[in-house]
């Protein structure tokens, strides 16, 4: 408040005492916005979409992506769910919320909490990630897992564009879960897990806010998680046709 | 009372002010009608762009400005040399307008020319906070001309400011749809073989750079004094008459190719300075640059003014003719250009081929003498713009096969300093990352930097390195900034100057203004990224010796 008062003093003078304009250099430090680091946020559904699978089973599929912060820190929520619309029961549910800062030119470390709490047993983890930009513009994003049980497993998203035209673009998606320990419980056996195999044709319809697409998934089990789900009566190897739509805003 | 007995002292003190002339400006919202959309920005007086001030040469001024919006605004009167609180850059000069506030500039008029002013605060001046400025001479102008017009260019696009700037930090292509597609791989591979269009897109894969990323915000309008290309702004004239055109680039983010099809244009001012007259076909006008053209239309015929944005994303449009209603056929874009790897080559730890430029800014010594045969006119000969990186995707080149002006061309009139040896050499690299639409000086952004210290009296030479595949203009306040061309005490002086991907660029700046100053690079959405500096210049006008100038300077006047 002195500080500007006196600004202001000087400045008047100033025209009159132009040397001594110098003495008014210290005066006025920029505490405007500018100096302030600049804060950004967004809302990202990089899929909200309706799945229909080749066994007649129909899934509405979220996966989406919160973010506030600044170059050097943003917090992060991430929501992924799959909601099955005939037994109304989610069969997964789970958010994140992470910290996230950059530590390479295109790469950023996360860490944080995660809560799965589908129908079934809830679980609770500590995250370890980190997302970025590969060469070849592929969009990684890897992520260590250890579960409130103990159990430690890794997942790895990667996610790559072609651009047919500037509006039309085919994405492919590959997630892949791995699990150093099983969990019975929730039915995950050692060793690899499962896989979300994707190909979605999207245009752009609202500049890049809303982008209706159509697809294909394929979700596969391995090894002993296969064989957990079997004797549950549930499938390991699925294929969907998917419609919906990629949100930005 | 007080200020009465000041401008008592004002008046004895400097009897060359005895003109003086009082503005009105209310900054205000207003509605942005471009012919594809219609969007509330902000405007001067009730409209956008803003009311042409004109100023004398000489005349000592006060502006009153009414904040009628609910925000802080500013206004920076782009290229004026005037004493530092006046400059009207919040955090640095002043502490801006409070909304319902009325501030009153007040400030001499100490050079003739064209200019324009803009708001300082937020986005303002992209949501439309701009106008232009034409200053009359003293003296005679070296040149004749029968009419003028002021010709503003800016890019109006349908996002306010803020929704842009978050846009690109959520997606740094947001806006960019020049993107290389699947199309253009086939075409290139039956054009260069299909193991070269490989090679050449794993190379940038490599890098995560694209070559598309000349414009980083598509989707404007490009407008002439307000008007859309379908508005079709249009000024007058009678075959044969000389008409001064007063280029002013008002845009946020677009670098303009402007030509008028059919007419050659006689630049005879650049950034407000005369210059040596060159006749040209086109010329390329940076973000807040100003060029001042002749051009005779003797044909009773409609000519169209077209500036086509750099990327080729979109174009402006107006009409010279002889009667309203007239107009001309309206030319395609060309091309869109793509970068090459020389325009990756100022990056550090790349090295793509010989680079003359390196070498050529290769040498840290002060010997300029050197510096002033340059081979800057032996390398126009050879037709590449020494502006721009040996092999650039970029380098302007004229749609007719003519000349294309370079700043290599530019030459003062009259020289506004003595020439002198630099004091001293600062590096400003220009950097940056688009992934994450983070841009800097020497690495650091505005928020965790220093200010540059600079001693009154002193000659600065700046060089600027430009380590990001983007153009910057760069803009200091309060000082002119000579461009160093080659040209020795020609060299032109001028306000912004523009750095090249893949260049190195000099300018020299006689420090002869106390105070604190803004620069930084005008892209607005840069400039707010973090490619800003403050400036301190420490010292003032030495006792002795700035009396004694003082006293020279009022006999000459008076
Ligand atoms: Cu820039």
């Amino acid at each position: 408040m002195s500080r500007i008062r006196t600004f202001m003093a000087v400045s008047l003078l100033s025209p009159i005492l132009l040397p001594g304009a110098a003495a008014a250099q210290e005066m006025i430090a920029d505490t405007s916005a500018r100096k302030q680091a600049l804060t950004s946020w967004g809302v990202q559904f990089e899929e909200l979409e309706y799945r229909y699978s080749d066994d007649d089973e129909e899934l509405g599929v979220w996966n989406a992506d919160f973010f506030y912060g600044t170059d050097d820190l943003k917090v992060r929520w991430l929501t992924k769910g799959e909601y099955a619309i005939e037994e109304q029961a989610y069969e997964g549910l789970e958010n994140q919320l992470v910290g996230q800062i950059p530590i390479s030119d295109f790469f950023d470390a996360k860490a944080g909490v995660r809560f799965d709490t589908p129908e079934g047993p809830d679980r609770t983890y500590a995250v370890l990630g980190v997302a970025g930009l590969a060469p070849q513009w592929f969009e990684i994003d890897a992520n260590l897992y250890v579960s409130d049980e103990g159990d430690t497993s890794a997942e790895l998203d990667a996610e790559y564009e072609l651009l047919l035209t500037n509006y039309w673009i085919l994405s492919a998606t590959l997630d892949a879960t791995v699990a150093f320990s099983e969990d019975r419980e929730i039915g995950v056996g050692k060793g690899l897990v499962s896989t979300e195999t994707g190909l979605r044709l999207s245009y752009d319809l609202v500049d890049r806010a809303l982008s209706p697409y159509v697809g294909v998934v394929h979700e596969r089990k391995y090894g002993d998680t296969a064989d957990y789900a079997e004797s549950e009566g549930g499938s390991t190897k699925d294929w969907f046709a998917v419609i919906g739509a990629r949100i930005v805003f | 009372m007080k200020k009465r007995l000041l401008t008592g002292l004002l008046t004895l003190l400097m009897p060359a002010l005895a003109l003086a002339g009082e503005y009105d400006l209310t900054v205000d919202r207003v509605k942005i009608d471009t012919g594809d959309f219609v969007k509330e920005g902000i405007g001067y007086n009730g409209k956008s762009p803003g009311p042409v001030m004109r100023f004398k040469e000489g005349e000592n001024v006060r502006i009153n400005v009414t904040n009628n919006l609910d925000e802080m605004t500013s206004i920076h009167w782009h290229g004026l040399i005037l004493p530092f609180e006046q400059d009207g850059v919040p955090g640095i000069s002043f502490p801006g307008i409070k909304p319902g506030e009325t501030f009153t500039y007040e400030f001499p008029i100490v050079q003739a020319g064209t200019y324009w002013f803009h708001s300082h605060s937020g986005f303002q001046e992209p949501d439309g906070a701009f106008g232009a400025i034409v200053i009359e001479p003293e003296g005679r102008e070296p040149f004749r001309y029968d009419r003028e017009y002021v010709v503003q260019l800016t890019d109006k696009h349908p996002h306010s400011g803020d929704r842009i700037m978050r846009n690109l930090k959520m997606m740094p292509d947001y806006y960019n749809r020049q993107q290389q597609t699947v199309g253009e791989f086939f075409s290139d591979a039956s054009k260069n073989g299909l193991m070269n269009t490989i090679q050449d897109r794993m190379a940038w894969g490599d890098m995560r750079m694209m070559k598309a990323d000349v414009e980083d915000v598509q989707g404007f309008t490009g407008m002439i004094n307000g008007m859309g290309p379908e508005q079709n702004w249009t000024g007058l004239f009678e075959p044969g008459e000389r008409i001064r055109l007063r280029f002013i680039n008002s845009s946020a983010m677009t670098y303009f190719d402007v030509r008028i099809p059919g007419l050659g244009m006689t630049v005879v001012q650049a950034d407000g300075n005369n210059v040596q007259p060159v006749n040209v076909d086109e010329f390329r006008i940076g973000v807040a640059e100003t060029y001042d053209v002749i051009v005779r239309p003797r044909d009773a015929q409609a000519y169209t003014i077209f500036a086509e944005s750099m990327g080729r994303s979109g174009y402006a449009r107006a009409t010279l003719a002889p009667e309203e209603g007239m107009a001309a056929s309206v030319p395609p874009m060309r091309d869109a250009p793509r970068l090459t790897m020389a325009d990756m080559s100022g990056m550090p730890g790349m090295d793509h081929g010989d680079m003359d430029h390196g070498d050529m800014t290769a040498q840290g010594d002060m010997d300029h003498s050197n510096m002033s045969d340059m081979d800057h006119s032996a390398m126009m000969e050879g037709g590449s713009d020494p502006f721009y990186a040996k092999g650039s995707g970029i380098a302007p080149a004229a749609a007719n096969g003519g000349k294309f002006l370079s700043y290599a061309d530019l030459k003062a009139q009259k020289p506004l300093y003595e020439e002198r040896e630099p004091t001293r050499e600062i590096e400003l690299r220009l950097t940056g990352n688009m992934e994450r639409y983070t841009w800097s000086i020497n690495g650091v952004k505005y928020e965790d930097a220093d200010p540059i210290r600079l001693k009154y009296g002193e000659r600065v030479r700046f060089k600027f390195v430009n380590e990001t595949m983007m153009t910057h203009p760069m803009h200091l306040h309060g000082m002119w900034s000579i461009l160093d061309v080659g040209a020795g005490e020609w060299n032109p002086i001028k306000h912004t100057v523009s750095v090249q991907p893949g260049t190195t660029v000099y300018m020299e700046t006689e420090v002869d203004a106390p105070g604190q100053w803004a620069f930084h690079c005008h892209l607005s959405y840069h400039a707010a990224a973090g490619m800003f500096r403050k400036v301190i210049v420490e010292g003032s006008p030495d006792t002795t010796q700035a009396k004694a100038d003082v006293a020279t300077e009022e006999g000459g006047d008076a």
